[in-house]
Parts: C-alpha cells; structure tokens; sequence
C-alpha cells in the first residue's frame, strides 16, 4: 500500500484536452473551496460564467468504514455509523441497531419503538435546519441560518438529556435503549414541539414568498422523475421530483405503519422545490413527534429495550456487583454470543434518502461484509452531469440543496 | 453598565499619560485577539464548529469575528476532521500558503492522532506533514473544548517572540516537514 | 393488480431462464437468486421492463469476496419493484486473475458510480464502463483495499511498535 503522496496530483483536470483556439476556461472548484460546504472537488470547463462540462472526485475523506466494520464486532460498528451522516447520527445508528435486530429476530415492543421514532424524527429536523439553513446562506440570507440554528442547539440539548453526546450520539442500542428517557428529556421534547413552529414559520416566512429566494432558486436544475429514478436518486430530493417515494411510508420500519403522516411532493424537482419538501417534512416530523409521544403514554411505563439478555447488554451496575451480569457483559462486548449466518438488507429513511446497510453474516464476531448504501453516493453522481449547461452560481446551490454530507458520500 | 471587558494589559511601566511595555508583548496582545481563523473543515467537527460559530456559542467573542476562506489572510488554521492521504497534499499546500505568523490548532481525535480510523486510507494525524501548536481532543469536541483550544492558542502567541520566527529552530522545525521557509524577512 | 410474492417472481424468472438461473434462498424474506455472468444484463433488463415484475429501481450494486470459494467474487445487485415494496438480489459469481462483469449503466445511470466504487475496492472490471476509474481511494493504490487479502491498518506505519501492543 502507498505511503502519503506529497504532490498534488492533477486529478481530474486531464480529462480535458485544451484546445487553445476555443474560450474555454478550466477552472477547479474544491475540494476545500467554502463554497462547496465540505471536501468535493469539481474540475468544470466554463464559458464565461457558464458550465460547459464538470468531472467530480470524491474521496476526500475515504476512512474505510467497510474494511473497519469487517473487522468489528456488531457493538463497535455503532460508532462508525454515528460518522457517516453526522448531521443526523441518530437515523444511522437506529438503522444499524435493526438491521441486527432483523438478522437476530428479536422483537421490539412498542414503546421503545415510539421512543425511536422521537429520536429519529428529531434528527431528521436537525438535519434538514442545516441543509435548508445552508441553502438560504448560500442565496445571500444569513438571518435564517442562525434562527433555525438556535433551535439546533437545542436538539442537542434533548439528544445530551437522552445519551450524553450532542453530534455523534451512539444512541441507543441493539436491543433498545441503554437507559429510559428521564423526566426531563421528555419535558425538552415537549418544550421543543411548542417553541419549534413559531421559528420554523418565521423562516418560512423569510424565504417561502421571497422575490429574491424564488429568483435564485425556481427553475434552477429541474430534474424529471425518470432521470431521477435512472440516478437511483431517494429521500427528498428524489420526491421534489414528484415521486412519493418515502420509506417510512412505503416499507415502514420501527412502527411507521401506525402514524398518520403526509409525504410532501414537488412537481418539477427544482432547487426551490427541494427546500420546500425539506420545510414540509419538518412540520410533518413534528406531527409525528406529536403524536409518538401521545402513543408513549398509553405504553408500560419503564420498557426501554427488548428482553433479549443474550444480546442486550445488562445494566453497568449489575455488571460490578452480579457473576451473570459479568459474563455476559463480557461474552457481548467480546462478540461471543450465538447468531445465525444470513444475509440482511435493511433500509431506513435517512435524511438524504433511502439508506441502506446490507449485512452478510457468518456467524463469527464480526460481520462477514458490511455494506452501507449511502444516499450522498448515490445522490451525488448526478451532480456534475446536471451541471453543464448551469450557471456556476446555480451550480453551488444545486450543490447545497442536494445536501451532499462528506462523511456520508465518501465512508 | 456595559458587558465589555478590555484585555488586560501586559506587565509594563506606567506613569502620567504614558505605559511602556516590549514590543512583543504588545504585538502579542494584538495578534492574540484578532486571530482569523481558517477553518478547514472536513467532517463531522466541521459541523460543531458550525455551532461555535453560531449564536449560541459565538467564537466571535474572542476576536475571531471573520472566518477567512482565504489561507492568504488567515493566522489561524483549525483543521477540524479526518484527513484521508489523498486530502493530505492539499492540507500541506494551504498550510504553505498561509502567510507568517501562523498558527495550527488540529480540532478532534482524528486530525490529532487519526482518531478510530486507523486505516489504509487515513492519515494518522495532521503533524504527520504540518506542525501543530494546540491539539484538541474529543470526537467531536464540544463547543466549549474548541473555544478552549482556540483560549490555549491565545496564550500560545501572546508569549510568542517577534524573533521566532526567524530562528534557525524554527526554520529547521519547517524543513523537518519539507516546507521551504521564505518569510521575506529573514 | 395482484400482490406480487417471492413465488410468482421465481416462477416468472425461471419460465424465461430455466436452469440459468438459481434460487439461493429467501434470507429474511427477500429473495435471492444467482444468475451467470453472460445472462446478468438480460436479466436486469427484463426484471426492469417486464411489467409484472417493474423492477426500476436499483438500490444498489456491491461486491463480496470469497477467498476460499472456487468462484472468488459475488457481485451483488439489489433492485426494487417501488409500487408494490419488493426487493430482489440478484448474485453474480465470477473468478479469475480480471474477474470481469458487463457493466450496468446501459440499464441505469446511477449503476455508474456504484460500478467504479465496486471496481475501487474490489478491482472487478465492469466491461463496457464509460468511465471506470478510482473513485474514493488515492489513484497511487496499487491494490483493491477489501479484498481479505489486504490487511486494515496500513502496513507502512512506523510509529506503531508491536511491543505497546502487547504481540
């Protein structure tokens, strides 16, 4: 294997033979230009101020996750999901946690099921604050960012109050929830859905009908469905396009089935469109919220996970002061416990779209091959294509409203 | 009453209309609270950077009002994230295009030490190929250790030496990693 | 129109492929069959456009490698009938020093990326690719990083003595 380069190697910019009788300029945006929000380089030819064609590379932050994840029994693989889709961590861990809850066939009663529906709807807004704030920093409003930002903040504060971290959560756990949500988790998340609308409709209010956000963003990289569908392109993108492709909805998981939520539709798959199936999930996270914590209160009080001490691990205290409670910790921890050879394809609706692990078991410690189908990936490849043709300032935020996260795009 | 608190001076001789310090102390003063700060994000620190900056948190309150872009107007690079090998040369070139005096806080475990990826395909921390002066751990660190790294880095360049610079020491630290030191000055 | 099952999906399979076709199981209830290399675009064709199937959607395509098999790679493809929430894998075994597979984007867009990072890291050939080039490892690599072969910690490193380690 390679040791570190310590040249800058021309990349993409030898896909283009230079004519030196045409105008063309070749110009490299990325990967650390400000303007792209993360490490994504694009080498574009340009026309003036137009995109004549684009090559991407990606890779920036290449880490390895699959390799790790070979390498790593299923409780260590938690973390390394919290990093794919930072911006929403608690989606990718609870996709995890029942994809080996499919493969070990353990049900999960209900309650703790609502709980993660709360988590995840709350990472989903969390998600779409950034994408949809960025999108309007990137249109010149700074003001809406740092509204919405505040409520970010507290987000963090509820996902804090349920685990303790704030950005890469490693909440949860295979099984259920290492504790219950306490008194004051679920007062927050009752603050939150009061103290959320007025600054949500605030934003909406800045941006909805504004002549300068409609301008910028209306018409801008309309994509039909077929061409979306032939991307393989999900999540709210894919329905800005007017496919009603959810997969809460359409194969629910942890629930879904129960709650009564629209899906927001656009019809022409233009940037504008995007950030209002964004703005709309919003609202319909709420509701979901909403009506999860309403469901939480007819449930047994106290269930937090399934009863599976074969997999769940038992509580710290037990552990220093219980034989049982010892072993299995350590048998747990160690990967040492009984599961089936199989193969699992498992799909949850992140917030970028359709994410998807598939997991292949032999039956050892670790997973055999681990495989995540990463909406940003997918997403992503679609960029440079739709680019040629577009303004370079159209084509930044098309970029923003795709919500390309790196950590996601390149794992 | 307001809320603003002035730096505090630095040790010197005071008398009727007049305060005589040295001359670094003073340009140490200066610099120290009005770093610019370059923020190199990749990952997933890039995003509670996001929320230092925000209103909630607000670096600006220590003299870092303006997030340079530019590695050219920028004193203080925060390299927030994984590296990867192939990310590396571009680190190093923005490092080098940064002017003198600059400064490098590497925020989180992985642009510390390479953090959990320790992999193939992960540089196994940034002072493989620049140097560091304040490291900052956690993944991610909370606001609050940021804003204490950048803390630490004020101390670093209030004591700092005019003449660091300009040091053999100094330039032999930057040809340890292959960087040409020509400042213009020395 | 009726509930399509794993059943009806093999039976409409096998009317067209016959013995070219195999059924490996239904892991978790989704169905999983494996096809040769020289029929796997037909049969990504006809599972797109045959309208009792309408299996437009690919959700994904991905390798495995299996040192101790005669056949060491599996491709994977998933593809995913939208309307009615049916998901079929379909498997690909090849060998060889080049394993080679004939390329999907013919089929769809989106398999262009997925092909290149199967390719990255397995070193699959995916024939007929407009562009099948590195895509997330450096372009220096001079290996494919999933094979089992190659170890996960980089072989390079000088600072990691085995004696902290305790091996």
């Amino acid at each position: 294997m390679s040791k570190p380069v310590t040249k800058i190697t021309p990349n993409a910019a030898v896909f283009f033979d230079n004519d030196p009788q045409d105008e063309l300029i070749t110009l490299n945006i990325g990967p650390t230009h400000p303007a792209t929000h993360g490490v994504f380089q694009n080498v574009v030819q340009i026309d003036g101020e137009r995109i004549v064609s684009g090559v991407s590379t990606i890779g920036y932050i290449h880490r390895a996750f699959e390799k790790i994840a070979e390498h790593r029994p299923f409780y260590q693989i938690t973390p390394l999901t919290d990093r794919l889709n930072y911006c929403s961590a608690p989606i990718n861990n609870m996709g995890w946690h029942m994809t080996v809850e499919k493969l070990l066939q353990i049900d999960i009663p209900k309650r703790v099921q609502y709980m993660r529906v709360i988590v995840m709807e709350l990472a989903r807004i969390a998600d779409h604050i950034i994408c949809n704030g960025i999108l309007g920093v990137d249109t010149g409003a700074f003001s809406g960012f740092l509204y919405v930002m505040q409520e970010r903040e507290f987000i963090y504060e509820i996902f804090e109050e349920i685990c303790g971290a704030r950005l890469t959560t490693n909440i949860g756990r295979i099984g259920g929830f290492e504790r219950d949500f306490n008194e004051v988790a679920f007062r927050k998340i009752e603050e939150f859905i009061k103290r959320f609308p007025p600054v949500l409709k605030e934003f909406e209010n800045l941006f909805v009908r504004n002549r300068i956000f409609i301008e910028r963003t209306s018409g801008v990289a309309a994509v039909t469905p077929e061409q979306a569908l032939s991307y393989s392109w999900s999540g709210p993108i894919l329905r800005a396009t007017g496919v009603d492709y959810d997969v809460r909805a359409v194969s629910p998981y942890s629930s879904y089935e129960e709650f009564d939520f629209d899906i927001p539709v656009g019809t022409t798959g233009d940037v504008y469109d995007r950030f209002m199936v964004r703005n709309d999930e919003m609202w319909q996270s709420l509701r979901i919220i909403e009506q999860a914590l309403d469901k939480i209160k007819k449930e047994p009080v106290g269930v937090f996970h399934a009863d599976v001490p074969e997999f769940y691990l038992p509580p710290k205290e037990q552990v220093y002061t219980n034989m049982e409670a010892l072993i299995y910790h350590f048998k747990i921890v160690m990967g040492e416990w009984e599961t089936p050879q199989s193969e699992v394809y498992h799909a949850v609706e992140g917030a970028n779209g359709e994410l998807g692990f598939y997991l292949i078991h032999d039956g050892g410690r670790s997973p055999y091959r681990l495989h995540f189908r990463r909406p940003s990936f997918i997403n992503y490849q679609m960029f440079a294509p739709m680019s040629s043709g577009m303004l370079i300032s159209d084509a930044i935020i098309n970029m923003s409203s795709l919500n390309i996260i790196a950590g996601e795009l390149d794992a | 009453m307001s809320k603003v608190t002035l730096a505090e001076a630095p040790p010197g001789v005071e008398g009727a209309g007049f305060f005589a310090t040295t001359l670094d102390k003073a340009i140490g003063l200066a610099r120290a609270n009005s770093l610019w700060p370059l923020p190199f994000a990749t990952s997933c620190c890039g995003i509670e950077f996001m929320a230092t900056m925000g209103s909630t948190y607000d670096l600006a309150r220590f003299g870092a009002e303006r997030p340079s872009f530019s590695p050219r107007q920028a004193d203080m690079l925060l390299v927030m994230g994984t590296i990867a090998k192939k990310m590396a040369p571009v680190l190093k070139q923005v490092y080098i295009q940064m002017a003198e005096p600059r400064w490098v806080i590497a925020v989180g475990a992985c642009a510390s030490s390479g953090g959990i990826f320790d992999t193939y395909s992960v540089l196994q921390g940034i002072d493989e190929i620049i140097p560091v002066d304040v490291y900052v751990p956690g993944c991610p660190p909370r606001p609050e250790a940021i804003l204490d790294g950048v803390l630490k880095l004020q101390e670093i360049v209030k004591n700092e030496s005019l003449n660091r610079r300009n040091t053999p020491e100094y330039k032999a630290l930057l040809e340890k990693y292959g960087i040409v030191t020509d400042n213009g000055n020395g | 129109m009726d509930k399509l099952d794993n059943q009806k999906i093999i039976t409409r399979l096998q009317d067209r492929y016959g013995e070219g076709l195999a059924v490996i199981g239904e892991p978790h209830g989704l169905l999983t069959v494996a096809v040769n290399v020289e029929t796997i675009i037909d049969v990504l064709q006809f599972v797109k456009e045959d309208p009792e199937l309408r299996m437009n959607y690919l959700t994904d395509i991905t390798a495995v490698h299996y040192p101790r098999q005669e056949q060491e790679f599996c491709v994977v493809y998933h593809v995913y009938n939208m309307l009615q929430d049916v998901r079929l894998r379909i498997k690909v075994f090849v060998s060889g020093p080049i394993p080679t597979v004939p390329t999907a984007t013919t089929i769809w867009h989106g398999a262009n990326w997925m092909e290149r990072e199967t390719y990255d890291f397995f070193g699959i050939i995916f024939e007929g690719h407009p562009d099948l080039r590195r895509i997330l490892n450096m372009d220096e690599l001079d290996v494919f990083p999933m094979r089992k072969e190659y170890p996960l910690e980089d072989p390079n490193r000088v600072d990691k003595k085995d004696f902290y380690f305790g091996r």
